[in-house]
């Protein structure tokens, strides 16, 4: 009796989770349908080249992040795990700076700085560009940092990167063949939490006048009525996609390292 | 000169002396161990022979060659972890390989070397088998012979078999001997057990607060052991606080029982507490030969140990003194509570350098 009863409550907050998460999509879906004549919404808003080069300039941005988050986040996450853990309460405080700091006093900081010699970044295009990567590594920095921490907590890094040394490894060998390798389901993670970011992220890229995709659709949604709900669909949708995409790349290490934790 | 020379090393943790003044040579083949208690210094020691810590000041040459202040990737040290440290994302044979890629040796070279390392381990089948699918005896073998896979000039263990259970640990401790002296490798070995110190090395250094108590053979250590601390860490034994009586003859005086030691106890004059000690196998329960030493009281506990069956006796107004006698199905023993006399030679009575804390204190080896 008390089984069932554990049974249906269990069901119940599942239900309300998928309530929770689909609602407001199956209400954007609904909005969406109403324009006429049906899909109509979907039709113009594919038609609009700048949804697609938005969407792509997005992804690209976003991809750029994770690179550089990646390549400035491991080696120092590593670093501090390895050799200053002392530093480690410090360097999370630093990683959680970007929820107290909003993104319009970043961006405008970024703006100051780099609008003028000898650093004018904003007077081109990749210059801008760049200054919008630099701006979502911060934002993403407390989701990175987190997923990576937590994936060199998992494993024995001292004694992994001293096995690696005795056996005449250097540094650069020991992240890249031994402790990355070993970090691809937190990496993953971190990936993805920083391409939802990038794809809705608004206030940097407007103020950095960029393509984007978050600006795009701000902009639609001030002049179209049904369009920014497909729209707004479309884009969950190949998020969605990207992240399958992104997951079935590291498919392999994850299952290898989920099956050897268990022992 | 040794193979290995360590010379004065010294290293400090903040006010911590975790090691002093340590010197050790050994010679090339053999198969050394570090023994003590925890935060002896001993994995420390280990650590600065690897070059994951570097001493405050001493020397550390290996073949001739000062590799002090060498970084731990330029030692050609091979290194095995308590914890294996086997790379979870590599197969058997890609582990055994590892450092031989980062050497950029060839391709069919590795596969070779590989093939016959897994030969020496006895795992040759489990060449493609991730860390996580084996047990904890063969990953530590895996780790062996990974260590073994660069050829190195000296080979460290840090605790290898601790983490792994009883039986595993006697037979792969027989498999490290044998293939260590297959390859006659010279090997330093750490561990808080002295069993596997004893049954393992060629030498034995025993370890207390960062200093060196004893280096000898595995028989000098368990037989004539140069301080209580490494009588009371290596094998059980009885520390009798005993007065001397007369210290030219050797006689001591037990809760008012007189015994004798085989020589004149130095450094000490009559009236004062000295520290005798005693192994339980070499106490009989019987009144033994003339001349033996012999002390009476009554039986307060017997505990059969397998092989062997050990007895408790109390003398005179506390301490307790323990025998072992083998576990013959014929034995008579007494009960508890009866009286009894037991006998030692003197020579098994061996004076220590310093009183007992605890007179009649029955100590037991390691941790």
């Amino acid at each position: 009796m008390r089984r069932r009863r554990g049974s249906i409550a269990w069901w119940l907050i599942f239900l309300l989770g998928v309530l929770y998460f689909f609602l407001p999509l199956v209400a954007t879906l609904d909005f969406s349908l109403k324009a006429q004549p049906a899909f109509a919404a979907y039709t113009n808003a594919l038609k609009d080249p700048k949804f697609l080069t938005s969407l792509l300039y997005s992804l690209v941005i976003g991809l750029l992040t994770i690179a550089a988050s990646l390549a400035l986040i491991v080696p120092t996450a590593y670093w501090v795990q390895l050799r200053v853990p002392r530093a480690r309460s410090l360097v999370e405080f630093v990683t959680l700076l970007p929820f107290v700091i909003p993104a319009v006093v970043l961006v405008f900081g970024l703006i100051r700085v780099y609008s003028r010699p000898p650093l004018p970044f904003t007077h081109t295009d990749i210059g801008s560009s760049a200054l919008l990567v630099a701006g979502y590594i911060v934002l993403s920095l407390p989701y990175m940092y987190r997923a990576v921490d937590t994936g060199l907590r998992a494993i024995d890094i001292r004694s992994l990167t001293e096995a690696a040394q005795s056996m005449g490894a250097g540094w650069l060998t020991i992240i890249l063949r031994v402790i990355l390798p070993n970090l691809r389901a937190a990496l993953l993670s971190g990936a993805f939490l920083t391409l939802a970011i990038v794809l809705g992220e608004f206030t940097i890229a407007n103020f950095l006048a960029r393509p984007a995709f978050g600006p795009y659709l701000n902009l639609l949604s001030e002049s179209k009525a049904y369009e920014p709900a497909a729209v707004s669909l479309i884009s969950f949708g190949l998020t969605w996609l990207a992240m399958i995409f992104i997951a079935f790349l590291g498919r392999g290490a994850r299952t290898r390292i989920e099956i050897g934790g268990a022992h | 000169m040794g193979f290995l020379e360590l010379s004065h090393l010294q290293k400090r943790f903040g006010a911590f002396a975790a090691v002093e003044d340590f010197q050790l040579s050994a010679h090339r083949g053999e198969f050394v161990s570090f023994l003590g208690p925890s935060g002896c210094g001993k994995t420390t020691t280990l650590r600065m022979i690897a070059g994951f810590e570097y001493p405050d000041s001493g020397t550390i040459k290996v073949d001739g060659k000062e590799i002090t202040n060498l970084p731990p990737n330029k030692r050609n040290v091979g290194m095995v972890f308590q914890s294996y440290a086997l790379f979870p994302n590599m197969t058997v044979a890609d582990n055994v390989g590892f450092g031989m890629r980062v050497k950029k040796q060839p391709k069919d070279a590795i596969r070779k070397r590989v093939g016959e390392l897994l030969e020496l381990i006895h795992m040759p089948e489990k060449a493609d088998r991730y860390p996580y699918q084996l047990s904890g005896g063969q990953q530590q073998r895996v780790a062996l012979a990974r260590a073994l896979a660069v050829e190195p000039q000296v080979l460290l263990l840090d605790e290898p078999l601790s983490a792994l259970d009883a039986k595993i640990r006697v037979s792969l401790r027989n498999e490290i001997r044998s293939i260590q002296r297959q390859l006659r490798i010279t090997t330093v070995y750490v561990t808080h057990d002295q069993e596997e110190a004893l049954s393992l090395s060629d030498r034995v250094v025993v370890m207390s607060q960062g200093r060196i108590e004893q280096i000898g053979t595995p028989s000098e250590i368990y037989n004539f052991p140069a301080t209580s601390f490494v009588a009371s860490f290596v094998g059980t034994l009885n520390l009798l606080a005993a007065r001397v009586v007369d210290p030219s003859a050797g006689r001591l005086s037990v809760e008012g029982q007189e015994i004798r030691a085989a020589t004149p106890v130095t450094g000490a004059r009559s009236g004062e507490i000295v520290s005798v000690a005693l192994r339980p196998e070499s106490i009989s329960l019987e009144e033994g030969p003339e001349g033996a030493n012999r002390l009476r009281g009554p039986v307060t506990d017997i505990s059969f140990l397998g092989s062997i069956v050990r007895l408790r006796i109390r003398l005179g107004g506390g301490p307790t003194v323990s025998l072992d006698t083998f576990n013959d199905p014929n034995l008579s023993l007494p009960s508890i509570g009866e009286a009894v006399t037991v006998s030692f030679p003197p020579e098994a009575s061996l004076v220590l350098d310093q009183p007992a804390d605890a007179p009649g204190a029955e100590v037991a080896a390691g941790e």
